[in-house]
């Protein structure tokens, strides 16, 4: 039995465990063995460590039971873990041991969860592919020659690939669910300010959020109930009562008003997503729902509106990386210092989005890009309103297409930005979005359904992907490696 | 066609030195960001307040005590370089 715990879901390894039936040890070691026989080819980690697990099981031995006690969670190396490397795939971090931990490690921790390893990433949570990291690419479980989606790519292809039973991604435009699709994973972006963003190293501050990846919706809600905390410590978090999402876990969609807005069926996306996603929209209805078509009139304006604030945010956030508190620095006098630190620390895509985040926010360029940008984004926020007065939740596909080649985009920014088309609003609104497997490409590549509800309703995601995973069996399938 | 962005003089202002093979491909590349984005001018936004957050949010207060905080072994421990407790940059202001 122990060598093949790395198939469980985190509820299930759980269950051993408090029947002691499996000891965390052994839990540990199946996941940790797994990972020594494929990431080789996976690439899902950029740091792990068996010393460092160890480490993790004498923490907990002892310890009271907590919800995800023994349970191995891989990390995304942007979320601080004290005195362990993190890098956010980054030469310029590169060596860095933060001195403090994120709020969501706390959590995990006082749950008796395990961090088995830290997670592969786009670099500075720049992109779509997880090709950016200076760590190499993540390769897409399904097919090596894919790439698993980004930037949270290693984080989702962990949970794929049997490295970890559940994870911890972030999400500023689809960095959780659009890879959560390609691997045919649960991946969900929880309302902004449910999570802290203490210790997640800032992409862009107002879209950014953390939140899970898993096999299952089960999983995804053990997951969400400990990570999500009020915090003093992050000024955006919202003082709400952290219900218990488990109870959410309902096989019953009956009368669940489901809008399926016409902008998101648009020429440009996959046959065989439209048909997948066309497919799961028709079960949800035979299996209660009642399902009608809505309008999200600003959905084009999403990119644009995107590429302005993100990158804007993410050109000051990142100012922080000079050379003088942490991580690389470069010889010279002071402003050499600077920009030789900067040249040689970001590769190319953060890079461009600092110059491009600089570009619009500079001296004559400000009220025509991104003032312009923030007025759009309400705008986009009045269509989810106004479509939330006559739908519980709203269903699309995550992603255009499914797993795209490894370097088929890397010279092409647009296009590779033009991936998050279906994601990127949940951000800009601050509504809460899950992606859940509900088909396959012929070629065996995984299709993403997605699901958003209104701010603080994860329980709506939680019931009605639940529901789905019930009634279909998409989400059992596991890739051969 | 006009070129859009200077990219070297806004890489100056974002203090990162880009050899002239970067410059020559940034701005391509951002030229087509840059007119992609550009679409917006298309929404009509006369009456519409920007929105900078997505949802409402208040700033948090605190009573302004002595609390327990990093070291400051902990806190230099990164330092690329450093003396005593502080952190060594080269020299910031000319002359003696």
């Amino acid at each position: 039995m122990p060598n093949d715990l790395y198939k469980l879901t985190a509820y299930e390894i759980r269950e051993l465990i408090k029947k002691r039936d499996v000891s965390p040890e052994e839990a540990a070691s199946s996941f940790s063995d797994r990972i020594g026989r494929i990431d080789d080819k996976v690439n899902a980690f950029i740091s792990y460590d068996k010393e460092n697990i160890k480490e993790e099981l004498k923490r907990i031995k002892g310890k009271e039971a907590g919800a995800l006690y023994g349970v191995p969670v891989a990390v995304k190396d942007n979320i601080c873990v004290e005195g362990r490397l993190t890098t956010c795939g980054s030469k310029i971090l590169e060596g860095f041991k933060p001195p403090y931990n994120a709020t969501v490690i706390e959590n995990l921790r006082r749950e008796g969860a395990i961090v088995i390893g830290r997670a592969n990433m786009d670099e500075f949570a720049f992109g779509s592919s997880c090709e950016t990291s200076c760590y190499g690419p993540t390769r897409n479980p399904w097919d090596l020659e894919r790439i698993p989606g980004g930037s949270s790519g290693g984080a989702a292809a962990s949970v794929a690939a049997g490295e970890a039973a559940i994870s911890l991604g972030s999400d500023t435009g689809g960095s959780i669910r659009q890879p959560a699709a390609l691997c045919g994973v649960v991946g969900m972006k929880p309302t902004y300010g449910r999570v802290s963003r203490y210790g997640l190293i800032a992409f862009a501050s107002s879209l950014d959020q953390i939140g899970p990846f898993a096999r299952d919706m089960r999983d995804c809600a053990l997951l969400l109930n400990v990570i999500s905390s009020y915090d003093p410590k992050d000024s955006t978090s919202v003082d709400r009562k952290v219900p218990d999402y488990t109870n959410a876990l309902v096989n019953d969609i009956k009368g669940v008003r489901i809008g399926i807005p016409k902008e998101y069926f648009i020429e440009g996306i996959d046959a065989q997503v439209k048909d997948s996603v066309s497919s799961a929209i028709k079960l949800l209805e035979k299996l209660g729902a009642k399902v009608d078509e809505v309008s999200l009139p600003h959905t084009d304006h999403a990119v644009s509106t995107y590429y302005i604030i993100g990158p804007a945010e993410a050109s000051s956030n990142l100012a922080r990386f000079d050379g003088v508190q942490y991580g690389l620095r470069a010889k010279g006098p002071l402003l050499d210092m600077y920009k030789d630190t900067r040249a040689a620390g970001f590769g190319d895509e953060a890079k461009r989005r600092i110059i491009l985040g600089t570009y619009v926010l500079s001296s004559g360029y400000y009220d025509a890009y991104y003032l312009k940008a923030l007025k759009v984004r309400t705008k986009m926020r009045e269509d989810f309103e106004k479509a939330f007065e006559s739908f519980d939740c709203i269903v699309t596909p995550t992603s255009p297409t499914p797993a795209f080649k490894i370097g088929e985009r890397v010279d092409d920014p647009l296009s590779m930005y033009l991936s998050d088309i279906f994601t990127i609003p949940a951000n800009l609104t601050g509504i809460p979005g899950v992606s859940i497997p509900c088909g396959f490409a012929e070629t065996d590549l995984p299709i993403g359904l997605q699901i958003l509800a209104r701010p603080f309703n994860e329980e709506m995601l939680i019931r009605v992907g639940y529901t789905f995973q019930e009634n279909s069996a998409f989400h059992k399938k596991r890739p051969r490696l | 066609m006009k070129k859009k962005i200077d990219v070297e003089y806004i890489a100056n202002l974002a203090r990162i030195r880009l050899n002239g093979k970067d410059i020559k491909s940034f701005s391509g590349q951002l030229d087509d960001v840059i007119s992609y984005i550009e679409k917006l001018n298309s929404v009509d936004t006369k009456d519409t307040p920007p929105t900078t957050h997505p949802l409402p949010i208040t700033n948090i207060f605190r009573e302004d005590e002595v609390r327990e905080s990093l070291s400051v072994e902990k806190v230099l421990a990164n330092a690329p370089e450093k003396r005593d407790t502080s952190f060594k940059v080269p020299k910031v202001v000319e002359g003696e």
